[in-house]
């Protein structure tokens, strides 16, 4: 336990010499970019389109009871980019794109492609670890302020079918409660979490035992292990943006 | 059928590879047994040995793969262990590693899998420059007509060709052939073999071929030598090697129905 604990905090230190240091792979991080982003965004979309319907058809009887409906647009907005967004990402990434992250990366493992690029005089490290970690690191973030967006777009449909009111209205509404505390603690969070799944991913794919076993493991351990820590996270970061609220 | 134009003599020639008192073991089981081997300037050496020997190991040791518990080993005059990273890379550009499965990048064409080591290591050429090495070593293995092909869709004799074209590309001195002909038919065993004849000469390589398979030692090596309980027994020709009295050695040449 404490001996992996240790091969954890070798692999992130590793992490954090090899982003500084030459040769850069601008093309392979940008390759990656569009994989992570492309690979979650229909079910991101999804979920956040829905998440923002049903939360909104969810709130509005225990609001109406207060004849408070008109903070719905506000409530959703919070919701949203407190803790839904950045969660509901986080949470569909991990399975999604650190699954994969871990299964490519146990597969090449096992079928010794990383050692391949090793003797070719290249830094597998560098090729395959870094530019994932920062794909998801770069890539998250934005996939969170877009589920918000898409769960305001949600949470508009479901207003629109009880009251009148334009979109621009709901949206300006829904913003007005947002502070820039709310902003900077969701992308800081949302970063945190990108990073995590990045970096479980490709610990347990680089270092899978080998064998196909070996993979599915890897996989299934980027997924469990991935989301657990965001959870994790999540609780701390809530504490701490509680604390610069106060 | 023997090697054609085999080397006599490489021991007069300079030594590419000095391994000296080697021990590796993997938890109680003690693979390496202070092996000592020297590889000589553009000879085929041959190493054989059944499967679980510590073959793969030594050749990994050599490429800096794995680490040896005691020992020297020295390539092109360089003590692998004492190295620092950026060293060991370099150093790696003068070897070529054939990987027992080839080991060729399956998300990328064959292409893209050539030109991996070209762009990393030889940043300065142009694109025409590129495409006349990749062009070049495709010709070395006659699979031009792959270069758009993915690695799933090539035979394994083909992923064979094309993985030993890897590492042609950034024309390297000595070359690591893990087990080149297994799991392949007899007659793309042959052509491996001969490929490999082709690399030596094209190429002016100096190679270790690890092998089980008595034809592609017959073939390729010129001189030969057993991996036994983690030790070589005798280094010299097929003949040399075989025409002992080593119950261990006339199993091993019995049970490869060799003619």
């Amino acid at each position: 336990m404490f001996y992996e604990l240790y091969l954890v905090y070798q692999f992130i230190i590793k992490f954090f010499k090899e982003v500084f240091l030459p040769p850069y792979e601008g093309k392979e991080i940008m390759r990656q970019c569009y994989q992570v982003g492309y690979r979650s965004l229909a079910l991101i979309s999804l979920t956040g389109f829905i998440t923002g319907i049903v939360f909104t058809k969810q709130s509005r009887p225990s609001l109406a009871e207060f004849g408070a409906t008109s903070w719905l647009p506000s409530l959703v907005g919070i919701a949203l980019l407190r803790t839904l967004a950045p969660l509901l990402t986080a949470l569909i990434s991990a399975g999604k794109v650190g699954s994969s992250i871990g299964a490519e990366l146990g597969s090449m493992k096992v079928t010794e492609q990383i050692d391949a690029m090793e003797v070719s005089a290249t830094n597998p490290f560098k090729f395959l670890v870094v530019s994932r970690v920062l794909a998801t690191t770069i890539t998250i973030p934005i996939l969170t302020f877009y589920t918000a967006l898409v769960g305001l777009l949600g949470s508009f449909v479901n207003v629109a079918m009880f009251e009148e009111t334009s979109f621009s209205g709901f949206i300006s509404s829904s913003l007005e409660s947002i502070t820039f505390l709310d902003i900077i603690a969701s992308t800081i969070k949302a970063i945190l979490f990108g990073f995590t799944i990045g970096m479980v991913g490709c610990y347990q794919g680089f270092n899978s035992s080998k064998g196909t076993e070996g993979v599915g493991k890897a996989a299934n351990s980027s997924v469990v292990i991935g989301m657990f820590l965001v959870f994790i996270e999540e609780v701390l970061a809530t504490q701490i943006t509680f604390l610069f609220r106060t | 059928m023997q090697k054609n134009n085999r080397i006599e003599h490489p021991e007069e020639r300079e030594k590419v590879i000095t391994i000296r008192d080697l021990n590796k073991s993997f938890g109680d089981y003690h693979v390496l047994k202070g092996v000592n081997l020297d590889l000589y300037d553009r000879e085929n050496l041959v190493v054989l040995g059944k499967s679980g020997t510590g073959k793969s190991v030594l050749i990994k040791i050599i490429s800096g793969l794995l680490k040896q518990d005691s020992g020297t080993v020295e390539v092109l005059g360089k003590e692998i262990s004492l190295l620092n990273e950026r060293d060991l890379q370099e150093l790696r550009i003068h070897i070529g590693f054939s990987f027992q499965n080839s080991a060729l990048y399956d998300s990328m064409t064959v292409r893209e899998n050539l030109e991996f080591p070209l762009v990393r290591n030889r940043k300065k050429l142009t694109k025409k420059e590129k495409d006349y090495a990749v062009e070049s070593v495709l010709d070395a293995v006659s699979l031009g007509q792959t270069i758009n092909q993915m690695p799933s869709e090539l035979s394994g004799g083909q992923r064979k060709r094309i993985g030993i074209a890897r590492t042609l590309i950034l024309q390297p001195k000595i070359m690591l052939y893990d087990e080149p002909t297994a799991g392949l038919d007899p007659i793309t065993c042959l052509e491996i073999n001969g490929l490999i004849n082709e690399v030596q000469e094209r190429y002016h390589t100096s190679s270790i071929i690890i092998t089980h398979d008595l034809t592609c030692a017959k073939q390729t090596g010129d001189r030969i030598t057993m991996l036994l309980d983690g030790q070589f027994n005798k280094v010299g020709t097929f003949e040399e090697v075989f025409n002992t009295d080593d119950e261990r050695v006339k199993s091993f040449y019995e049970y490869n129905f060799i003619e």
